[in-house]
């Protein structure tokens, strides 16, 4: 028999025991606010309060997500070919993947930015860059597709994209490897000896339609640009660039390119350079690059072009300044004001922050100037800076505000985002991030009106934060409330590719905008089939248009004839003018072609070239009604 | 009695009837009926309005959805070039109309029953063809339609809400019924007035 006391004392044993696993445990959670379920609920059939974008990363694809529920709505194919519904496949969107190297059906897509009007979002358009094959894309938010893909020639990398100015008057891309401009095939020892350049690329944003053009380019001293941000209100005509291997070192970049203290935040003022191109002070430059665009419900018209007005800065007095920045800066973001430029030195003890007022005052002043390096003035790091935030953390590299005069830095080396206070430079809070966040994000919070309230940090490495899922492990996001004095962690879910960085908008300012039908009086599509009545088979010797309807839950025409190697043109135009019926089309085992979702009023098209002889069943994929097992029929293939 | 089909209307009550016939005017312009449609998958709603000439839906494609609902029951599709009432119903009511501008020129008592009795003729004979192309749709259904319940008839209510499988309709009056029915009430007032000065001037 055991003793009252001894059973207490056991009791007690086991509960030191059963504490110190979750004390480990609570460390990591530490921050977890305690009724953070419930912020984070939204009951079936509620809505959430705020679209997030994050892009894909290596997926090149972009996806959206409600927060702060997390719950994933919808991947947007961008610079990937998309199974599911036929994107890159199809002969309506597959010329949105054609590039100067041909047909490249995927990318590296790592920044989201927001269209914006008077500095604040304007929910009309996403844009996205890939990295890869220079490219940036234009996806529109009334019907949350890609629209538009342009090309950047004379460039490598386009990382430092596609970062947008005040209106939306520019896109900004910018070289992260540079490379002999133009192309030739030199000695990589060169680069050394500045025979590589980088470019600065303004894209025209048409403003009422979107369309993309090529302004000009500035051909910039061959370093790495890494990212950008452009200014607001005081600093509009201003963007920002951050830049490393100013050493220009060609190899073992590790510690070739991180030997200077400083590196350089490169100051553009894009009003300068249109001024120079409009005095003429541009000379014509090569560059092939191609322009694909997709009008509503009409196939993908890819446009071959050639050649860029190039602005060389020695040419044009005022247009670029370099603010040295420690030591290797990776982030340049710009707060709500327009005046702070926080740089994120991602090997820096600091986070320096420039002045924007300081920046005009002394950026003419040749006490203020260090040297120049190709026409472009440095000024001293002193002239321009507003002040350090000591100490913050490890690897300091992205910057967002909420309005009310706070910064949050994420910090990949230390793996936590930081809340600092603009002006005084004190640290206020220090957040865990599980683990090695990159970019994070705030509602609206590169803009100059943040909505505040959650801010997500986009990790890299999610080791044990959720269930193992062999050796590759999704990333993740967390997601933070700001809202109060001190910003609490509510949760973290698992995202789609690399969740690179992401713009967030407020629920209110797309949802009611959004497009739920193509109108089928409205369907200029050149092979569109607007009723049953309309639906045809027209053979043009070897080549055979098929005029398709689909409804629930029939297909027209049902049986199709044709003879071994010849073309078909599937046209599948959707009947329906309801919310949210679309028809799927797929050919049992077609090759070069998955799936078809056509939306209701749509017409797309599938080629298919008749196979060895046979009988080939069609159907729809997406379940459309209770017959929708019944919309099948068959294509007799015979010799 | 024939003093009163005689006397003369009041000044107040020619005016009223120039209201009506004015009021009148406006159902050429509004719907006189609708019928609304909500199922499961249908949260936002399917409507359907009838007007003096046209049958046409809630939205630009609430019609065709309903028609397209409808086909699985194998239901005639509705449009409005099947109903041949709705070619002459536009003339019925301009006779309205012109009987309540005759009134104003022959302001006699007698004048404003003879409204009353077109208005109710009107209306019954009205609401039997509405209920009888409602059964017609209902019950006439296509042999050959993919979903066929033994002993179901789809027939919508004539007034009110009916569940038929997993939908409900309801049907209502709109603007243009209530201003048909309201001219009926108005017309009905003016006989009680009528009626009650007559009194009056024989004390
Ligand atoms: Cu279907």
């Amino acid at each position: 028999m055991l003793k009252k006391s001894n059973i207490i004392v056991v009791t007690l044993g086991i509960a030191l025991f059963a504490l110190i696993p979750n004390c480990k445990k609570g460390a990591a959670t530490a921050t977890l606010a305690s009724d953070a379920a419930s912020r984070v609920y939204v009951a079936p059939g509620e809505k959430d309060e705020v679209y997030a974008f994050l892009s894909g990363g290596f997926s090149g694809q972009m996806s959206v997500y409600g927060i702060p529920s997390a719950r994933l709505f919808k991947i947007i194919p961008v610079f990937s070919v998309f199974p599911e519904n036929g994107y890159g496949f199809d002969e309506e969107t597959k010329d949105m993947l054609k590039t100067t190297h041909g047909y490249v059906p995927w990318d590296d897509s790592h920044h989201v930015e927001a269209s914006m009007t008077d500095g604040k979002q304007d929910g009309r358009w996403m844009f996205l860059n890939a990295n890869n094959t220079p490219r940036l894309a234009r996806i529109d938010l009334k019907s949350f597709e890609t629209k538009e893909i342009l090309e950047i020639p004379n460039t490598a990398g386009n990382h430092a994209s596609p970062f947008a100015t005040e209106n939306t008057e520019y896109l900004m891309a910018a070289t992260r490897f540079s490379v002999p401009v133009p192309q030739s095939n030199v000695s990589i020892d060169s680069f050394s000896k500045g025979g590589f350049k980088g470019t600065v690329t303004m894209v025209k944003v048409e403003k009422n339609t979107g369309r993309l053009s090529i302004e000009l380019q500035v051909l910039v001293p061959g370093f790495d640009y890494d990212l950008s941000h452009c200014g607001k209100k005081k600093s509009h005509d201003w963007c920002f660039f951050s830049s490393y291997n100013s050493e220009q070192a060609h190899k073992m970049l590790e510690v070739g390119a991180s030997k200077k203290d400083k590196d350089f935040i490169l100051a553009f003022n894009w009003v300068r350079a249109k001024e120079c191109k409009d005095q003429g002070k541009t000379y014509n430059f090569g560059g092939e690059y191609v322009n694909n665009f997709k009008e509503e419900n009409k196939p993908a018209v890819s446009t071959k072009l050639s050649g860029v007005k190039m602005l060389n800065p020695k040419d044009c007095p005022g247009m670029m300044y370099y603010m040295p920045t420690p030591k290797s800066p990776h982030g340049t973001d710009v707060d709500s004001t327009g005046e702070y430029i926080v740089g994120g030195g991602k090997l820096a003890s600091v986070i320096p922050v420039h002045s924007f007022s300081k920046m005009i005052e002394v950026k003419d002043k040749k006490e203020h100037h260090s040297t120049e390096i190709e026409g472009i003035p440095v000024l001293k790091y002193e002239s321009t800076l507003a002040g350090e935030v000591q100490k913050p953390c490890l690897g300091p590299l992205h910057t967002e505000f909420d309005g009310q005069g706070y910064a949050y830095t994420s910090c990949f080396v230390s793996s936590e985002v930081v809340k600092w206070k603009l002006g005084t430079w004190e640290v206020v809070q220090h957040l865990p991030a599980y683990y090695s966040v990159g970019h994070l994000s705030i509602v609206g919070g590169s803009s100059t009106e943040p909505y505040g309230k959650y801010l997500i940090a986009m990790n890299k490495i999610t080791k044990d934060r959720y269930l193992p899922v062999g050796m590759e492990l999704p990333q993740s996001a967390q997601l933070y409330d700001i809202s109060s004095g001190k910003a609490e962690l509510l949760s973290d879910f698992p995202t789609v590719g690399e969740p690179h960085y992401s713009q967030m908008i407020p629920a209110k300012l797309i949802m009611d905008k959004t497009a739920k039908l193509f109108p089928l009086e409205e369907n200029k599509h050149p092979y569109a089939t607007k009723s049953e009545n309309d639906a045809r088979i027209v053979k043009l010797g070897n080549t055979t248009h098929i005029y398709m309807t689909a409804i629930r839950s029939h297909f027209k025409p049902d049986i199709i004839e044709a003879r071994t190697g010849e073309t078909l043109y599937f046209h599948v135009t959707n009947l329906e003018q309801d919310y949210d019926i679309p028809h799927g089309f797929a050919i049992g085992g077609a090759p070069n072609m998955t799936n078809l979702l056509i939306m209701p009023g749509e017409t797309r098209t599938f080629k298919w070239v008749a196979p060895k002889p046979g009988i080939y069943p069609f159907y729809c994929t997406d379940f459309c009604s209770a017959l929708h097992q019944e919309m099948q029929q068959y294509i007799r293939v015979s010799p | 009695m024939k003093d009163l089909l005689f006397q003369t209307l009041s000044k107040k009550n020619r005016l009223l009837i120039l209201g009506v016939g004015l009021f009148l005017v406006l159902v050429y312009f509004i719907p006189i009926w609708a019928i609304s449609i909500s199922a499961p998958q249908y949260p936002e709603g399917l409507g359907m309005q009838i007007w003096i000439n046209q049958i046409t839906g809630a939205t630009p494609y609430d019609l065709k959805n309903i028609n397209l609902l409808n086909h699985y029951i194998g239901m005639k599709e509705i449009i409005s070039e099947s109903i041949p009432e709705l070619l002459f119903m536009p003339y019925v009511l301009a006779y309205l109309i012109i009987g309540a501008f005759i009134t104003e020129l022959v302001p006699k008592v007698g004048m404003a029953i003879l409204g009353i009795i077109n208005l109710v003729i009107v209306g019954l004979v009205g609401l039997f063809d509405f209920w009888r192309w409602e059964y017609n749709y209902g019950h006439n259904l296509n042999p050959d339609a993919p979903i066929i319940i033994e002993g179901m008839a789809y027939q919508p209510p004539l007034l009110g809400c009916k569940v038929m499988l997993n939908i409900t309709a309801c049907s209502y009056p709109s603007y243009g019924g209530m201003i048909l029915a309201s001219s009926l009430v108005l017309l009905v007032y003016i006989l009680w007035d009528e009626k009650r000065r007559k009194k009056s001037n024989v004390v």
